[in-house]
């Protein structure tokens, strides 16, 4: 009987380890995970028949890190922030990408034409525009809300608790925008250490209020919950919340911190070549517009702009809601990816520290 | 009368075939003893191999790093010659040779956050020096010290040259609050980045908290369920395992749900008028959320320990107590206290080292000021990625509570667990 | 424990506020599982009692969270719900893989730890084991040393040696966790037993395998099931370890509700945990009612 049971288990072992072709993408999750499920993986495996997965993380950079080192690499392709793309690729730890993988623009434009400057690096390519900005529970202000970055640190004009990403990047340049610092001069500041005490300073007139969130579909559940009355969030998240589910929620963009999202093969991954030709599907024009269908995310090729419309519910246009609107540009941040590349460690320990004194 | 079998004074009793009887004795010991052991020796093994081997390699990683060490060599090569000596031309042209191979082999990230772990700060100085290493020439100082001067740092060169060694006691320094200062000894960290002593305080001192509740929250449990028939006690029971078993995950975010600003316990209070409605308790993301949720989930292992005790007390000595006059009060505290000593040991010991490994819970519900040690050992095994520290963190909590393991073997013994 | 009649006013008092004081405390054990089971009704996707749920009002229910449990990951969550929409569900649908690892892994690790277990406390009882507090010690520590310390370490352990994402390094990992408690409640009941009855049958002329199929194990069997109920619940119920060790292939429930505490919130963790609850009080009812029946078919009165 013991022996059955042995025997039972090693197959089944192998059987769960044996896999066809496949595709794991390690995401976000949530209402963003959704959308590349939507746009990206499904016509994949329809197209193509190759089985794709989609595994949550918060963040998955760290993992990315963890994995490669231990040597034991579990995923195929990573989405990451672009300052985390730089600095992976910076340790090895992501394969090179052939820039000539990707097609050309669907109106014919050749490819490194048709992405937006920078979008694709030596080992990633950009999917998205992303934007950090703050939204805020409508219910909480009847007589009217914040509307500048400013407002988000004065608890005595609006009262109730903050919600912020529990790590140093874009609270630190917020914190700068909202102590009055231009957009244009937030990055020269902060490389000095009175910059950075300053950001520190102005974080800490909020410290008491705020709760910290860790993965992207937090925001949202706070606000939703009535734990807080404003977070900073990831735009797409809000975006879902306010016009998919109705919730009475209110973005700022004013002080946004706005980056590229891409998509990477960490090193050593199992099924490297069928990775790149998915990145080379998903970094498509009709499936960078098509994934704008669900979530709020500007697509980083400049062909897949016209193409984007609505909202899967056939009622909102998606233009206002883009981070790259212009509206919603007035007073934005483009992240310094060189900056974090360098300097991600430091603050975040700095960052650590003051978090739990 | 003498006869031919007895046995003589000074002769030696034997067994049937003429071995000594002791000799024989002692060998049928021996070999039971070895048939036990024989019994256990499989999970033993098993044991060793799926637990105490990964958790000793664990802990060796933390005195050793070699990001350094295996990356800088021929700088590791002039530090062996020159010990404590200040770096010289030679020195310096070592350091930009081992530059340019870490900018091929792009280990230079790497090599920067080994030192950064010692001196925050300095890992962009190996980032950006790597980057333009393949341009340097001779003499070496200069072109090193014209990139930055930072490279002239004392304490840098005191950093490298402890990091050129892979085995090191670092990483025990930094748990406990010390860094290398500006003339390259150790000393204590600055204030505003002293986390680990007070976390550790923290985390004994709400482990303790919880304890506390737990043995006043159940205790009168126990003792109900010991005295109750046991047909109405095993229903009651019901009510004590049912917690027990259900998930973990699943009693944290019930907890969530109660605890909240908007959650049932602000909003029946509220309604009832014991509070404003802008006068909400904050339950969740602090420390009263962690203490709440944590005595939750150890209070079935505070009651079981106590009931299995409580039952084998005889009701009889209370009764004696009180028919020679005792109140209830003095027979409680002079009779029945002291014969539940050791559940309250075994309950209170078992709570508080479960209590000071927690991760989860408080991971969920601490906030920044309700997060303990093992939530910061997470920390840097999956967000920073310095395994070394992590593991350094977690051979002091390990040997905190390998400490008061002894102390519950001492004072109850390994053998007397009982879960009901 | 009846009031006796020559009780005071003061003890009298005392008496009823002693009932009351543990009523509160049981609510306080019981109230977190009971709340969330309205719960997971809620039409909306956040975890709070929404004003139309307070009102009874039944626009502000829907049992869309147990629906999910079978749609969330399929292929087609759209399609006609026929017999190939029922296969998608056992193929893709997340909670169902979650489910059915969970019970993979728990079923297999139960049988290690017990079968281990069971052997080892059988060596451990008997009076002249040699360094019986030591080998004790050792063999309890797994429920003693903080979760967070095993998982890293199994973490680098398994890295090294390839068992990373794999099913029997998972399986390993539980049993370990597993085996204290059938170390304890088996030596707890082997404590109780009568070592005469093993004299008497090799007596009779059983070898000791015989002996210890015919008279031992019967006889501790409530114990090693007891033991045995314990390791499985704790490899079910186990969730750090699956963290760090296990790939995506092998999310447990556990590690879905993770998800669904942090990447995924949706209510669709309270309709599972809803679910297990059940689950656990009709097995509690089981236990207890065979326990009353035993009880009765030994003649034993009712205590």
């Amino acid at each position: 009987m013991k022996k059955l049971l042995i025997l039972s288990t090693a197959l089944s072992g192998f059987a769960f380890a044996a896999s066809a072709q496949e595709v794991v993408l390690m995401s976000w999750g949530g209402a963003y995970g959704k959308s590349q499920t939507e746009a990206y993986l499904k016509p994949f495996t329809a197209e193509t028949g190759i089985k794709t997965t989609m595994v949550d993380a918060d963040n998955p950079a760290t993992p990315v890190k963890a994995m490669v080192e231990a040597n034991n690499v579990t995923v195929d392709v990573v989405d990451v922030e672009y300052a985390d793309a730089i600095r992976l690729c910076d340790e090895g730890l992501l394969e090179p990408i052939d820039p000539s993988i990707f097609p050309d623009g669907a109106d014919g434009t050749p490819a490194m034409d048709d992405f937006l400057p920078g979008a694709v690096t030596d080992c990633a390519a950009a999917t998205i525009v992303f934007s950090t900005m703050y939204a805020y529970d409508t219910t909480k202000f009847p007589n009217g809300g914040p509307k500048t970055m400013a407002d988000f640190f004065n608890i005595e004009a609006f009262p109730g608790k903050r919600g912020m990403r529990k790590g140093a990047k874009a609270n630190l340049e917020m914190a700068l925008m909202g102590d009055g610092v231009p957009a244009a001069e937030v990055y020269t500041i902060l490389a000095t250490d009175e910059g950075v005490d300053r950001a520190f300073a102005m974080l800490d007139k909020i410290k008491a209020d705020t709760v910290w969130w860790e993965a992207g579909a937090q925001p949202p559940q706070l606000l939703a919950d009535g734990e807080v009355a404003m977070s900073t969030a990831y735009n797409g998240r809000i975006f879902a919340a306010a016009v998919a589910e109705g919730k009475p929620f209110e973005s700022v963009w004013d002080g946004q911190v706005y980056e590229y999202d891409v998509l990477a093969v960490p090193k050593g991954a199992k099924n490297k070549d069928t990775a790149m030709q998915f990145i080379a599907y998903a970094t498509g024009t009709q499936r960078l517009a098509d994934q704008a269908k669900y979530i709020a995310y500007g697509p980083a090729r400049k062909s897949s702009g016209p193409l984007v419309g609505l909202y899967e519910d056939g009622k909102t246009e998606m233009a206002p809601y883009m981070p790259t609107d212009a509206a919603n540009l007035t007073n934005a941040l483009a992240s310094d990816f060189e900056f974090w590349a360098d300097r991600d460690t430091q603050l975040n320990e700095r960052f650590n520290s003051w978090l739990l004194n | 009368m003498a006869s031919s079998d007895m046995p003589a004074e000074n002769d030696v009793l034997r067994t049937v075939d003429g071995t000594p009887l002791k000799a024989a004795l002692a060998n049928a010991s021996r070999r039971a003893r070895i048939r036990a052991f024989i019994l256990v020796l499989p999970l033993l093994i098993f044991i060793l191999l799926t637990f105490a081997v990964p958790i000793g390699q664990m802990l060796s990683r933390s005195f050793t790093d070699d990001k350094f060490s295996a990356n800088m060599v021929e700088l590791g090569k002039w530090f062996d010659a020159n010990g404590k000596a200040a770096p010289d031309e030679a020195a310096y042209a070592a350091l930009a040779a081992d530059l340019a191979t870490a900018s091929k082999e792009r280990s230079a990230g790497n090599v920067g956050t080994r030192i950064n772990y010692e001196l925050p700060g300095t890992r962009s100085l190996f980032t950006s020096a790597a980057r333009k290493a393949d341009k340097l020439e001779a003499p070496f100082k200069e072109a090193i010290l014209a990139l930055d001067p930072q490279w002239a740092r004392p304490d840098l060169w005191a950093a490298m040259r402890s990091a050129s060694a892979a085995a090191t006691l670092n990483f025990y320094q930094a748990a406990l609050d010390r860094q290398i200062g500006a003339d390259g000894n150790f000393e204590a960290a600055p204030e505003n980045v002293q986390i680990y002593v007070k976390l550790f305080i923290r985390t004994f001192v709400m482990s303790v908290v919880i304890t506390g509740l737990c043995l006043i929250l159940g205790f009168p449990i126990a003792h109900l369920l010991a005295v109750l028939p046991l047909r109405h006690a095993s229903l009651l029971m019901i009510l004590v395992l049912l917690p027990f078993w259900t998930s973990l995950l699943v009693r944290t975010t019930s907890w969530m749900v109660l605890l909240q600003s908007q959650g049932v316990i602000n909003d029946v209070l509220v309604a009832l008028g014991i509070v404003g409605d802008d006068g909400r308790l904050a339950m969740m993301y602090n420390q009263t959320g962690t203490i709440i949720a944590m005595t939750h989930i150890l209070l079935p292992f505070m009651i079981l320990p106590l009931y299995s005790v409580m039952k084998t007390i005889p009701p009889a000595y209370a009764r004696a107590a009180r028919s020679l006059g005792a109140t209830s009060w003095t027979t409680f505290r002079r009779i029945y206290l002291p014969q539940t000593v050791s559940g309250i040991g075994a309950g209170g010991i078992l709570c508080f080292i479960l209590a000071v490994g927690y991760y989860i819970t408080p991971a969920l519900v601490g906030g920044a000021d309700g997060t303990l040690i093992s939530n910061q050992i997470a920390f840097h095994m999956q967000k920073s990625l310095n395994w070394s520290l992590a593991a350094a963190l977690a051979a002091m909590l390990l040997a905190a509570v390998l400490i008061l393991y002894w102390a519950y073997d001492r004072i109850i013994g390994i053998d007397n667990m009982k879960l009901g | 424990m009846a009031l006796p009649i020559y009780a005071d006013p003061l003890e009298r008092i005392w008496y009823y506020s002693y009932r009351v004081i543990c009523a509160l405390i049981f609510i306080f054990l019981i109230a977190p599982i009971i709340i969330i089971m309205p719960l997971s009704f809620n039409y909306e996707p956040y975890f709070t009692f929404t004003p139309e749920m307070l009102r009874l009002d039944p626009a502000g229910y829907s049992v869309r969270w147990y629906d999910n449990l079978l749609t969330f990951g399929m292929s087609a969550p759209d399609a006609v719900r026929d017999s190939s929409w029922w296969a998608d569900v056992w193929a893709n649908a997340k909670w169902v893989q979650a489910a059915k690892n969970s019970i993979i892994v728990g079923f297999f690790s139960t049988i290690v730890a017990t079968v281990l277990g069971t052997i080892a406390a059988m060596g451990l009882s008997r009076p002249e084991m040699p360094f019986r507090k030591l080998i004790m010690a050792i063999l309890i520590s797994p429920m003693i040393v903080p979760i967070i310390i095993t998982a890293t370490g199994l973490f680098f352990f398994y890295s090294d040696i390839g068992l990373s994402g794999t099913y029997f390094g998972l399986v390993m990992a539980h049993a370990t966790l597993g085996i204290p408690f059938v170390i304890i409640t088996v030596t707890a009941t082997m404590m109780g037993f009568d070592r005469s009855l093993i004299r008497a049958a090799q007596n009779m002329g059983a070898g000791p395998v015989t002996t210890f199929f015919k008279v031992q194990l019967p006889l501790i069997t409530p114990g090693v099931v007891s033991g045995a109920l314990f390791a499985f619940v704790t490899s079910f119920d186990e969730v750090v370890v699956v963290l760090f060790v296990g790939s995506h292939e092998q999310q447990t429930i556990p590690r879905q509700m993770w998800n669904g505490i942090r990447e995924q919130i949706s209510p669709s963790i309270l309709a599972v945990a809803t679910i297990l609850v059940i689950f656990s009080i009709c097995l509690l009812t089981v236990v207890e009612l065979l326990r009353r029946r035993s009880e009765r078919l030994r003649g034993v009165t009712p205590s």
